[in-house]
């Protein structure tokens, strides 16, 4: 399509670029929410719009004091010299610091337990003698269709009973479930064209099954076990909902902070953490896109 | 000769001297083993940290046993009441000694309100005689009905025979606009009360139209996608997957920015002069808001199983319809769309099952009218604390979740779902 042929008639043009057109206005409505918030997070000013000086480009109406505000927030003395004893202030009072703190931690946390679990269930799950393989599968795959409110309501109700929430042991483990669809699915992709002749060849050059594992099978399917730790991480890290119902305060993620502060005391540093999320989501993607690449090189498929 | 006909075929045996024939289904037994093994922890942990306590919910939705447990002498009594009769002199006397202990243990406020779920402005009654219990003398109908003349009402009977059954279909009801009544079953709730149905065909109705929104606004831009080059579309895939990887919140935080009052939609309207600076749009806090957020949210969820089906259809069957004669539109509709359903299904139903469900969105950007079930879930899961209710209402909700995930399962194999 880079070139029209010659028997293209006008209303095919006409059409041809009207389309683009269209698409071009599509790809607007998705990215342009996101860049909006960019140069909003700057604005010098308490709201949500662009005021006069910033669509003059008057550097007065440029600031940086909502990202310092992300440091300043609930600090004990804010005012106090720069110095150890001022970052030490923020590090331990500093609320968006230690919703920040919290929100790796538990992702941290919930992801390596979602990817060690599940890459282990991809692994069984992807061998054909698998018994029940089908229904399993929906199964494990079901945290992801479940309505978010019904699972984090059964788990509010089912951890008060045992003591686990308003406990970070809670929150972990409801992330860990809520990130396992996405490593099982990414893991089992990989798997779909895995060579089983390779595991064969290693065994017969004497290969135990751990070195058969470790050697063989791990290097090809490490790519899909960190996208998906990767899409399990952002998970958790996006998470609400169960946080919501089952963290106390002192469990406060980014995303609840933001919850907080959309509903209470709407100010521009929520625009500033969200700029600060979308250039993480930008390394993210990045990653995961070499990451593809580096897995499509290494089982010799090559792009046409 | 006699020999070789008593020989029999031996059996053909592995190095050890067992047969074959069990040697295989030892390794085969072994493998079956070793690949549940493997996927048992997950499993077990999904089991105890996912299934179990939805399961726990769910049974809370037909089963609460706080009335049944904290008045045994009433409940007693209740079971062989038919529900019609006026209530005798014992069933009375019970009730006097259930709220004196009731009030003594402090759990009269969980019975009250427990029947006040059943039977709406009962709740006083039931704390101002347990107040005034241990004063009653025989007998009991006469004092108990001097202290409050609500008592003669056989209704508030009847809503207490409903509450003092442990198992009951009375959440269902009330999710569904119904009560349960004692002497007639099922009568549907007044009018004014009905909010759940209508509830209910808005979430469906919401979830429609952001699917179709999304089939709409994806299809060309999957379209483009899978015909560009693919250096352009790698590039212009970026501008899918940065909003899919982008934290809801901070998608949601940008349409306030963009659609409210004095925001930036609005501002360029004013600019621009379509509308007054006294009369800007409410785009927000609404059904709209709810909609256009949504949209947004859920188009890559569109847009990639629709893209990696297109992927798949070469461009020559395009250009055969064309050269046989076809025109374009014809072409494209009876060649190529056709092909492109599974991609439409896959995508649709994605869509809608996500949307069917949501809640941080309509709870932040939808105000009144943009509240879909979830929201109502959460309120009586955290407000109100009737988790009765809100399991009943969770109840339907998953029903009917789980039937669209088995569609999903069934037509296009939840194997093959992709991400990124």
């Amino acid at each position: 399509m880079a070139k029209l042929p010659p028997y293209t008639s006008t209303g095919e043009y006409i059409w041809h670029y009207t389309f683009r057109v269209i698409c071009g206005l599509i790809f607007l409505f998705l990215i342009l929410p996101i860049l909006v918030v960019l140069p909003l997070s700057f604005n010098v000013e308490p709201y949500f719009s662009f005021t006069e000086g910033m669509l003059s480009f008057d550097p007065d109406a440029y600031s940086l004091r909502w990202y310092e505000d992300i440091l300043r927030n609930g600090m004990g003395a804010p005012d106090a010299p720069f110095g150890w004893a001022w970052l030490s202030d923020t590090w331990n009072n500093g609320q968006w610091m230690r919703a920040i703190r919290n929100s790796f931690f538990i992702g941290i946390c919930a992801t390596l337990l979602s990817t060690a679990l599940g890459t282990l269930a991809a692994i069984g799950l992807s061998r054909s003698e698998m018994p029940y393989r089908r229904l399993i599968m929906s199964i494990l795959i079901s945290p992801m269709i479940v309505p978010l409110v019904i699972t984090a309501a059964g788990m509010f109700y089912f951890y008060s009973q045992i003591q686990l929430s308003q406990t970070y042991l809670g929150v972990i483990m409801a992330h860990a479930v809520l990130g396992t669809p996405f490593v099982i699915i990414t893991v089992t992709a990989t798997l779909v064209g895995f060579d089983k002749s390779l595991v064969r060849a290693s065994q017969s050059l004497g290969a135990g099954a751990v070195t058969t594992f470790r050697k063989v099978q791990m290097p090809l399917i490490i790519p899909g076990v960190v996208s998906g730790g990767l899409f399990a991480f952002i998970t958790s890290f996006d998470e609400v909902v169960a946080v919501l119902f089952l963290a106390s305060p002192e469990q406060r993620t980014i995303p609840r902070q933001m919850w907080s502060g959309i509903r209470e005391q709407i100010s521009p540093t929520i625009l500033a953490v969200a700029t600060l999320l979308v250039i993480l989501s930008i390394i993210l993607l990045t990653v995961l896109e070499l990451l593809r690449r580096r897995s499509e090189r290494l089982r010799g498929i090559t792009n046409s | 000769m006699v020999d070789s006909q008593t020989v029999q075929l031996e059996p053909i045996t592995a190095a050890d001297g067992t047969p074959l024939k069990k040697k295989l289904a030892q390794a085969l037994f072994r493998s079956r083993v070793r690949a549940v093994s493997l996927v048992l922890p997950l499993f077990a942990f999904v089991m105890a940290s996912f299934v179990i306590p939805i399961i726990a919910l769910m049974w809370q939705g037909v089963y609460n046993d706080t009335f049944s447990s904290y008045t045994p002498n009433l409940t007693e009594k209740l079971k062989v009441w038919d529900g019609m009769s006026q209530p005798d002199e014992a069933m009375y006397a019970a009730l006097v000694v259930d709220l004196e202990t009731a009030r003594a243990d402090r759990t009269i406020g969980r019975i009250a309100t427990r029947v006040n779920q059943e039977y709406p402005g009962t709740r006083s009654l039931f704390t101002s005689t347990a107040r005034k219990a241990k004063k009653l003398k025989a007998p009991f109908k006469d004092s108990v009905i001097k202290t409050n003349k609500k008592w003669d009402n056989i209704e508030v009977w009847r809503a207490m025979k409903i509450t003092s059954q442990d198992l009951t279909p009375a959440f269902y009801a009330t999710a569904l606009d119904g009560r349960y009544t004692a002497n007639q079953g099922f009568v549907s709730q007044d009018e004014n009360r009905q909010i759940y149905v209508q509830l209910f065909w808005r979430t469906m109705m919401i979830s429609g139209t952001v699917m179709g929104l999304c089939l709409l606004l994806g299809y060309p831009v999957a379209y483009l996608l899978a015909t560009l080059p693919l250096r352009t579309s790698n590039l212009l895939m970026i501008m899918v997957l940065l909003p899919f990887w982008t934290s809801l919140l901070v998608r949601t935080t940008a349409w306030i920015a963009l659609l409210q009052s004095q925001g930036v939609i609005n501002d360029l309207l004013v600019y621009v002069g379509i509308t007054a600076d006294d009369a800007r749009f409410s785009l927000i806090y609404n059904m709209t808001g709810t909609i256009v957020a949504m949209t947004h949210i859920l188009l890559p969820f569109m847009i990639l199983p629709l893209y990696s089906v297109m992927k798949t259809i070469p461009p020559s069957y395009m250009r055969a319809a064309r050269s046989l004669g076809a025109t374009p539109t014809k072409a494209f509709i009876k060649v190529y769309m056709p092909q492109t359903i599974p991609g439409i299904g896959a995508g649709g139903l994605l869509v809608f099952i996500l949307a069917i469900g949501y809640y941080i969105t309509p709870a932040l950007v939808g105000g009144q009218d943009g509240q879909l079930i979830s929201n109502m879930i959460a309120y009586h899961m955290q407000k109100s604390l009737n988790w009765s209710l809100a399991a009943a209402l969770g109840g339907i909700l998953l029903a009917g979740v789980l039937l669209l995930y088995w569609a999903y399962d069934r037509v296009i194999g939840i194997d093959n779902m992709k991400l990124g």
